[in-house]
């Protein structure tokens, strides 16, 4: 592969052999419905606690999309997993009965890109054939975790976010007939002072300006040359700040950027306020609408860009600020050997 | 007359929280302790007895109100057993209230489940 | 990045739109108004079957926490708070919810651990400062007392 400042551009880009998405009922019933694989209206997915559900649904993904991948667990070399929970135990309880080498990850709300760029990293060396990149979030669990109990009675502010219930999961191989991760940027932790843990948009914006921006430099390409710019969960306040700071760095994306905490939800009719997050908001949109175009070759080159917020309640307890981090991926449907 | 009384009051109770909420970052915590323990301390200057007398339930069922029970009932106990009845007084005034919080709470856990808000 | 820190707070806050105050204030004003009223209800039913007065606040304070505990369990007190905010959450009935629902949410990592000890995750402030107060203004009070006589 060949290194331009952060960014990894590969030279035998890994081949998305299958994708799977697994969501809840909001989510079921919101624009995006006819695309996710499975849809389950009772969000306990049969399981006796919502962490076990979180579990259910990285297993239900993962194994669909070895299912469409025409592959078994047998066949994968590693899986590389996270989620929001404590010591990431929707990811390892989910997979510990698939007998895959197993990478636990952290980046928050960024892990599905976060898990993508790694994973095409060992494909690209030659360490795997097959790797599976998966991560998951419930609404529920996030907020016994991060927030309140579900029956507590508060009210939610216009900038906070609705944690997903989904999982997506996507299958690399080292060859296959795309669409291609052709391009992986790993980012930098940005932290420009926000407090406020209801507005986690506001704090992981200037990752995602810091990721981003880096990439064009790094590749000397402008927002204009992709399809779409899509980012994981900045949700309408996050987004608007991104436009902004790009600007700031003098790059325009206002045309075609999207969010997908903004796709998942319809605003208008869900109190969802700023729009959905969570590591499954990135993850389900890209491993259903998202995927779907770029095969349908309705998009051939887009730059896809999960946001995630570095923080604890103990962090914010003890006054801290909310760190932010984005890792980008490349996704393109034909293979020219450079970016564009 | 006397519910007109207890709605406006406690209504404006209620409103001063509200603005607390929206105009501040205090946090629905902190503003509970706010309330409870400024209950106390306008209760220990005499003031919140009239507010009693005059709105009822709008003054006393507020968080407020919780306040001024105990502090009204360590009054009541240091009058009658000295300092000791500062450790006593407060605690057994809200001995209802709190002991019924704790054993409704166990009984409603017991019996229910929490539900998905989606 | 090329903004500072005070740059991104001001563009931040003019990014983030602000609570609709004027719907909350009325949600708040109207819902806890009403919660109050029911709790004069209460108080006069308990005072005309001929309980004293402490007998039937306490008695006004049990049901109001027995009810809300019930709607809490019921799943549907989260909803009401929705538009009332600090209407259900300044009277009693939000202590009350504040004790039930972690006590609910926590079961399933058990009764003792679980239920038993998370049950004041929200409301434990409340009683902490709210005791320590009273126990302040009962030494002071002592003080006052003793040297006024």
């Amino acid at each position: 592969m060949n290194k331009s400042g952060g960014t990894l551009i590969l030279n035998t880009p890994p081949s998305i052999a299958g994708y799977a998405s697994v969501v809840g009922k909001k989510e079921g019933e919101g624009p995006l419905a006819p695309y996710f694989d499975i849809a389950c209206s009772d969000t306990t997915f049969g399981e006796k606690s919502w962490e076990k559900a979180e579990s259910r649904m990285q297993k239900d993904a993962v194994n669909k999309a070895l299912d469409k991948a025409g592959l078994s667990p047998s066949n994968i070399d590693y899986i590389f997993a996270g989620d929001l929970l404590n010591q990431c135990i929707g990811s390892s309880f989910g997979l510990r009965d698939l007998e895959i080498p197993f990478v636990g990850l952290f980046g928050a709300c960024s892990t599905m890109t976060e898990t993508l760029c790694i994973g095409s990293v060992f494909i690209e060396s030659g360490a795997a054939q097959h790797c599976v990149c998966v991560t998951s979030s419930h609404f529920c669990s996030a907020e016994r975790q991060f927030r309140f109990p579900l029956e507590y009675g508060g009210q939610r502010a216009p900038t906070s976010q609705w944690t997903v219930t989904g999982s997506g999961s996507v299958v690399l191989s080292a060859s296959g007939n795309g669409p291609y991760i052709n391009a992986v940027s790993i980012g930098k932790i940005q932290d420009l002072g926000i407090t406020d843990m209801n507005n986690m948009g506001a704090a992981m914006a200037p990752a995602a300006a810091s990721t981003l921006s880096q990439f064009f430099k790094d590749t000397g390409t402008q927002p204009s040359q992709f399809d779409a710019i899509i980012t994981g969960d900045l949700g309408q306040v996050g987004s608007d700040l991104l436009i902004q700071l790009m600007a700031n760095e003098g790059y325009d994306i206002g045309n075609n950027h999207n969010d997908c905490g903004l796709m998942i939800f319809d605003r208008k009719q869900s109190d969802v306020n700023a729009g959905g997050s969570g590591c499954g908001c990135s993850a389900s949109v890209l491993c259903s609408y998202l995927l779907r175009k770029i095969m349908d070759r309705q998009y051939n080159n887009v730059l896809f860009m999960a946001t995630g917020a570095l923080m604890s309640p103990t962090s914010s307890q003890q006054g801290e600020s909310i760190p932010g981090i984005a890792h980008l991926v490349q996704i393109k449907n034909d293979l020219t050997g450079g970016i564009i | 007359m006397d519910y007109l009384k207890a709605f406006i009051v406690g209504g404006l109770f209620c409103l001063i929280g509200q603005i607390f909420i929206d105009k501040t970052k205090l946090t629905p915590a902190r503003i509970l302790v706010g309330y409870v323990v400024g209950g106390v301390i306008l209760s220990a200057l005499g003031l919140y007895q009239p507010l009693v007398d005059f709105a009822g339930a709008g003054a006393s069922v507020p968080l407020s109100g919780f306040g001024h029970l105990l502090a009204k009932g360590v009054k009541e106990a240091v009058l009658t057993d000295g300092i000791l009845g500062s450790l006593t007084g407060g605690v057994k005034a809200a001995a209802g209230g709190i002991t019924a919080a704790i054993f409704f709470g166990f009984v409603v856990a017991l019996i229910f489940k929490p539900g998905d808000k989606a | 990045m090329k903004v500072t820190q005070q740059q991104f707070d001001k563009m931040s806050k003019k990014a983030s739109k602000s609570t609709n105050s004027v719907k909350n204030l009325v949600g708040a004003f109207l819902i806890g108004g009403a919660i109050c009223t029911i709790g004069q209800a209460l108080l006069n039913f308990y005072l005309s079957v001929g309980m004293r007065q402490d007998q039937a606040s306490t008695l006004t304070s049990v049901t109001l926490i027995f009810l809300s505990a019930l709607l809490t369990g019921l799943n549907v007190y989260d909803n009401i708070a929705r538009y009332g905010g600090a209407g259900t959450l300044v009277p009693i009935t939000g202590f009350s919810n504040a004790i039930v629902s972690p006590a609910l949410e926590f079961k399933s990592e058990g009764y003792v651990l679980g239920l038993g000890a998370k049950m004041f995750v929200i409301a434990g402030p409340v009683l902490v400062y709210g005791i320590t107060a009273s126990v302040l203004y009962g030494i002071i009070y002592y003080i006052i007392h003793s040297v006024v006589k």
